[in-house]
């Protein structure tokens, strides 16, 4: 991997020096490079927003992305799916690989991408239409009528989200209705409907309470091994918590990108250091 | 600013607000009350036997022998009145030329307020308008020509620095020392009897086709004529609107054209709406020629471009007040541009498109200046849902106008102007209130 001059040296974590603590298992089939960015620079216009990022998420691990305001985690996170395509001016550099596939290249098609690559917003937005049409809204888009089907991926996606125990029993009723740590699990059942390979979670917790916060990162432990997850969050104990690797950014340049437990206990540049321990933030 | 006055302030300023929503509700109720009122009489009046003869003779309605007994028990009166007419002529003639010629002008006045309370006297030819067939149907107005029988209105010219003031005098007092002076009293005692006025409910007024230009009958051809043009100019501008706040919202870059047009929809916006009008008679009959004249269709196109601007605005802000989040949530999910557009954000935006939508409807309802030119005549039938492509039609505003400046005999017939508008206004208040139900209907299931 070549470091490019204006930015330090990162590494890409692989499955060998990942290093696991004790209570984390290694997952079985994961750990190759699902997402891979080489000298990725984001734009928007003449702002570059991501400086020349070099990394590989390893598929079936959660990564965590940390940073102060403004350091383009979320940029960064957002343009894996092609969500930034949404605001006008925003171009990128560099490759940005998912599988074999170029993100950015000239025939991807985007709304494909995105079915392969679902979000979790940090708000939690359910349509405003009943839980059943939310967590349906999905297969359907893709082709799935029966209704028998539909019920069944319903159920799938509400109990991978821990939350079909809650709502089994008011399917019909409008999603908007719910606390906001449900509506923020509906979020997750929603994306997990149509079935996507990765998960990118831009802050799912921001929003909620400490309550909800622990059942969603529950709910990452339990998709941790079936999904590759990648998770922007400003809460370093929920970072440390959960992931397997963290990224560190810092306006716009990845800083480092180690192993969690490597990077908070022995961090290898002063920076990520300095931010871990708050000296700065 | 210390605490003191930033409440006084604070205190002023509500003051301020409410007694501005004060002022407006009272003026409010000071333009409907009167138009409430008076629009009700069109409907609710005392009808006299010859409002019951016109309605079994131009739309056979009512009771066949109750109204000839009714007719019979008047005649027993009329006859009398007549024998005095007749005795009176005979006596005319015996007279000198002098007082023949005296008399005759005063007794053709007689006739003439004999003929208004009444219908025609018994020697008449048969008049060819219907509204010299029939006696006054309404006691109202039966009153009033009572009145002009009893009282003849002079003006006094006699001072030249002032406007002439009007006086009235006796007609019973012209006839003294001849017969007729019985004639008089007579009337006035027996007016019940001649007209039998009686409490009537005129639902026909709405819909029944008028008889003799608004004259008797009521204003069903205007109403459906007014809902034919507004849903007419629904039809073509709210899918236009809708789509085109989708392209101004969703798919429109940041352009010198797309400017362009967006200054251009605020400037359509704020156009006069007879230019409208006129552009509609130049433009689609006179250059396109959807139709050979005035028709409903050149109407309802010239109305659509007029409320075009309006839906395309008020669609624009509701697309604009969907939720970011909803989009993102969509297309995170694999959903094409075009699909989010139909499956999440409209949905979402429906109740502020709706009610843009309806605000419009009634707007388009209520115009004049557009469609004078381009689909409204004063007087007509009802059209049937296959001539709106030739046929003009009459329409509420247009006759609200017509009636109040350029029908012949307006002063006889206000109750109908006046109904006409509490029409109007009714058809305007019920579009807005559906919309205000619609509107919370679909708020409530969006949010839950």
């Amino acid at each position: 991997m070549s470091a490019s001059p204006d930015t330090k040296q990162t590494s890409a974590v692989t499955v060998r020096d990942i290093y696991l603590p004790p209570e984390r298992k290694k997952v079985s089939g994961g750990g190759v490079p699902h997402v891979s960015a080489k000298n990725f620079s984001i734009y928007y216009g003449d702002f570059e927003a991501v400086k020349k990022v070099s990394a590989d998420i390893l598929s079936k691990y959660v990564t965590a992305i940390i940073g102060p305001s403004g350091c383009g985690k979320s940029t960064f996170l957002r343009s894996i799916n092609r969500m930034n395509d949404l605001i006008p001016n925003c171009h990128t550099t560099g490759s940005l690989m998912f599988d074999s596939q170029d993100v950015y290249g000239k025939f991807t098609d985007e709304v494909l991408l995105r079915k392969k690559i679902g979000m979790v917003f940090q708000k939690p937005n359910p349509f405003p239409k009943s839980i059943f049409d939310n967590i349906a809204y999905g297969p359907r888009l893709h082709g799935i009528r029966d209704k028998k089907t539909l019920a069944g991926i319903v159920e799938k996606s509400l109990r991978k989200a821990a939350l079909w125990d809650e709502v089994c029993d008011r399917l019909d009723k409008n999603a908007l209705g719910m606390s906001g740590g449900q509506q923020q699990r509906l979020c997750f059942a929603r994306t997990l409907a149509v079935e996507p390979e990765i998960l990118l979670l831009d802050e799912p917790t921001s929003a909620l309470d400490p309550k909800a916060t622990a059942k969603i990162e529950d709910l990452i432990q339990e998709l941790r091994g079936s999904y590759t997850i990648m998770i922007v969050t400003h809460n370093m104990q929920q970072a440390s918590r959960i992931s397997d690797s963290t990224m560190f950014f810092y306006e716009g340049v990845l800083v480092e990108h180690a192993s969690t437990a490597q990077l908070f206990t022995n961090p290898k540049d002063q920076m990520t250091e300095d931010y871990i321990t708050g000296r700065f933030s | 600013m210390n605490l003191g006055t930033r409440k006084l302030l604070d205190r002023s300023f509500t003051a301020l607000g409410f007694g501005s929503i004060v002022v407006m509700g009272l003026m409010l109720l000071v333009v409907l009350v009167p138009i409430v009122t008076n629009g009700i009489g069109a409907l609710v009046f005392r009808g006299t036997v010859e409002h019951r003869r016109m309605l079994y003779n131009e739309f056979h309605r009512g009771d066949l022998a109750e109204l000839r007994s009714e007719i019979a028990r008047s005649e027993s009166c009329r006859r009398e009145i007549y024998g005095m007419l007749d005795a009176f002529e005979a006596e005319l003639a015996g007279m000198d030329e002098q007082r023949q010629a005296e008399y005759r002008e005063k007794y053709a006045q007689v006739q003439a307020s004999l003929r208004a309370l009444l219908g025609p006297l018994p020697h008449d030819e048969a008049p060819a308008l219907a509204r010299l067939r029939y006696g006054q149907t309404r006691w109202d107005k039966a009153e009033e020509k009572l009145r002009d029988l009893q009282l003849e209105k002079k003006w006094d010219y006699s001072n030249p620095d002032e406007m002439a003031k009007d006086y009235f005098v006796s007609r019973a007092a012209g006839f003294e020392g001849t017969s007729l002076v019985r004639l008089f009293p007579y009337v006035e005692k027996n007016i019940d009897r001649l007209l039998q006025p009686r409490w009537t409910f005129y639902w026909g007024f709405i819909t029944d086709s008028s008889v003799d230009a608004h004259f008797f009958g009521g204003i069903w051809p205007e109403i459906q004529g007014t809902l034919f043009l507004a849903l007419g100019a629904m039809l073509f501008a709210f899918p236009l609107g809708v789509v085109a706040a989708i392209y101004f919202t969703e798919y429109a870059r940041e352009s010198f054209l797309n400017s362009l047009l967006r200054s251009a929809n605020s400037t359509l916006a704020g156009v006069p709406s007879i230019v409208f009008g006129l552009f509609g008679l130049t433009f689609f009959i006179n250059t396109l020629k959807v139709s050979e004249s005035k028709s409903v269709l050149a109407g309802s196109l010239t109305l659509a471009i007029m409320i075009l601007p309006t839906i395309i605005r008020s669609a624009e802000e509701a697309i604009l007040a969907v939720p970011k989040t909803y989009k993102e949530a969509s297309l995170g999910l694999g959903s094409t541009k075009w699909n989010t557009i139909v499956t999440v954000i409209l949905p979402a935006a429906l109740p502020g498109i709706l009610t843009g939508g309806v605000i419009s409807l009634g707007r388009a309802a209520g115009e004049t200046a557009p469609i004078i030119f381009t689909a409204a005549v004063s007087v007509g039938s009802a059209i049937g849902l296959a001539d709106v492509f030739s046929s003009p039609t009459p329409a509420l505003s247009w006759n609200i106008y017509n009636l109040a400046s350029e029908h012949e005999a307006a002063a006889e017939i206000r109750h109908v102007q006046y109904g006409m508008v509490l029409s109007l206004m009714t058809i305007v208040m019920l579009l807005n209130m559906s919309a205000i139900v619609l509107r919370a209907r679909i708020s409530k299931k969006l949010k839950g």
